[in-house]
């Protein structure tokens, strides 16, 4: 079986290492600093477990496993017990309070080669990674690269099937998530949705012109022209105060 | 419960010599309206030391009841009432004594308007007295809590600021001498020596609440020491003072979480190699300490990142000095830099 260690402590990593020891049937094939490296062992190397942490350089391990196609089974490893309960929402194999003995650790193997566990869905993640802090921003894929937008840049969202545009100054980029969870996730930072397919950075906002019955055209600062259907508009006034 | 105003010794003095001189007066009068002395010492020793026993129980009593609403009212009434009962005690009293000589019997009783005057005059101040001495005593003992109250939730508050920043730190640092009890357990001792030295640090109680520099660079390279075994090579540090510093005084474990926030952010925000400089400086009567890490201007969030380490240091620099202005950040190239001021004692 495939393994992967990632953890940005070097003896965090070698005490994973060392207990594996025992267990024969295991190839650890790579072992990452961050979730950037993460990432890429994970395609390349389509382990059937890792061993991830939580709080990492640049991307927490919530938001790496966000980014990932099919998440193999992953047994958290971390300091942090607040966020034991989101893990096991993820179907987290398991969750090792660090420091942990070699018996915790056994059985945390025991229970996954048990249960090889199914992937969880994608919004259940992305709310898990949410928790962790930096919620201002998403973390998305561009081609290989990860590209991490802080919310304020963005400009709007567009719905483009199963997923959605992120549209900023920098370019567009898809995120394979729903409508529904970015109005709600995005609400705070002044986002609306004032289109079935629209969703709008008031700050950006301009002017709104009334266009044939019932419908406005939104005016950005970035010169961006959205479509804002009757309720979408009655919201948008409604977060202005007018 | 206030002690009377008898427990005090000077006033208790005074309160006797008051009475000695108003004897003596009444005394002197009775002597000028052809009083013989046996009968004026009689009159005036009895009289005034019934209404010293009269004035000391009014006294006394406010030590029990404080009036707070009407209480010029009820110094009116009491006072009246008090020396209307002296009267009645004092004329009982000469009764008893002279009831044989008619003739002084009734000199008494026709001065009874002045008597009963002069006795609401004294009963009344007496009251009055005793009424502004309780109700300033009780004033200093509620100002006193409240400073009390006050001092104690600042204490709570500076114990809470400086424990606040230890667990994850405490058990990442157990997981790492987990791991080299295997392979290294001789680094192993050495970390468990560190973090151990580190932790009383921590405990020392604030009775010591200012450290000179050297002392607190101490701690802080043992924390350095710490950090540096469990993110090995990414992690670097420079110090860069004087000797002149090293005697410059600073609040206990001050410098210890700007440092951890510095590592912090650095190490997370960025996925290289992560140099931490300290600088410290003497100015002018200040001690100026910067802490400089790098940080990914793209992706951290527009100086929102000054994180709970700061918070918390910016809380206790205005605990204790009553400002806000010590503790300051700016960006520069890739470079998150925070400077800290703390004024020096004279």
């Amino acid at each position: 079986m495939k393994v992967i260690i990632i953890d940005d402590e070097p003896l965090a990593r070698s005490i994973v290492k060392e207990y594996l020891q025992s267990h024969t049937d295991v190839d650890i094939v790579a072992e990452c600093n961050d979730g950037f490296e993460g990432m890429k062992a994970i395609q390349q190397y389509e382990p059937g477990l890792i061993f991830l942490d939580i709080q990492m350089p640049k991307i927490n391990g919530f938001e790496m496993l966000e980014l990932i196609e099919n998440p193999p089974g992953v047994i958290f490893t971390t300091a942090f017990d607040e966020f034991a309960i989101k893990a096991f929402e993820l179907n987290a194999t398991d969750y090792l309070l660090k420091p942990f003995s070699k018996e915790r650790f056994d059985k945390a193997m025991q229970k996954y080669l048990n249960h090889p566990v199914s992937a969880p869905s994608h919004s259940v993640i992305e709310t898990a990674a949410k928790s962790v802090g930096q919620q201002n921003r998403i973390v998305v894929k561009d081609g290989n690269k990860i590209k991490i937008i802080p919310v304020n840049q963005i400009h709007y969202l567009e719905a483009a099937d199963d997923y959605v545009k992120i549209v900023t100054a920098e370019g567009t980029f898809l995120k394979k998530r729903t409508m529904n969870f970015f109005e709600q996730s995005l609400s705070v930072y002044h986002f609306v949705r004032i289109h079935r397919s629209y969703i709008m950075n008031t700050q950006l906002l301009t002017r709104i012109d009334a266009y044939e019955k019932d419908s406005h055209i939104v005016l950005l600062t970035t010169g961006d022209k959205l479509p804002a259907s009757k309720t979408g508009y009655v919201k948008l006034k409604g977060v202005l105060g007018i | 419960m206030a002690n009377s105003i008898l427990a005090d010794k000077r006033l208790r003095f005074f309160f006797s010599a008051w009475w000695l001189v108003w004897m003596f007066i009444q005394y002197v009068i009775l002597r000028q309206i052809h009083i013989d002395d046996k009968h004026a010492v009689i009159d005036s020793v009895v009289s005034n030391f019934l209404l010293a026993a009269i004035c000391f129980f009014i006294s006394n009593n406010m030590k029990y009841y404080l009036p707070r609403q009407e209480k010029y009212w009820y110094i009116l009434v009491t006072s009246l009432t008090l020396s209307g009962i002296w009267m009645l005690l004092q004329h009982g009293t000469m009764w008893l004594i002279f009831r044989e000589e008619d003739s002084y019997y009734n000199t008494i009783r026709s001065s009874w308007s002045i008597r009963y005057g002069a006795g609401f005059l004294l009963i009344s101040s007496m009251s009055m007295f005793s009424l502004l001495w309780y109700s300033q005593r009780e004033q200093k003992e509620m100002d006193a809590r409240k400073s009390e109250a006050e001092h104690l939730t600042k204490e709570a508050e500076l114990f809470k600021l400086r424990q606040q920043l230890q667990p994850h730190f405490l058990f990442n640092s157990l997981n790492s001498i987990s791991a080299l009890t295997g392979s290294q357990p001789e680094k192993a001792r050495h970390m468990i020596q560190q973090l151990s030295d580190f932790l009383r640090g921590t405990l020392k109680k604030d009775d010591q609440q200012w450290n000179t520099m050297e002392e607190e660079i101490q701690y802080l390279r043992l924390y350095l020491d710490i950090e540096k075994v469990r993110f090995g090579h990414r992690l670097q540090t420079e110090i860069i003072l004087n000797d002149v510093v090293l005697s410059c005084k600073l609040p206990a474990l001050l410098l210890q979480p700007l440092v951890e926030n510095a590592i912090k952010f650095g190490l997370y925000d960025t996925t290289g190699d992560v140099l931490i400089t300290l600088k410290a400086a003497q100015e002018n009567n200040y001690l100026k300490i910067m802490i400089q890490n790098p940080f990914d201007p793209e992706t951290s969030q527009p100086l929102k990142g000054t994180g709970f380490g700061l918070s918390s240091v910016q809380r206790r620099l205005f605990l204790l000095f009553a400002r806000h202005d010590l503790l300051n950040t700016q960006k520069n190239e890739g470079h998150f830099i925070t400077t800290i001021l703390i004024p020096q004692p004279k």
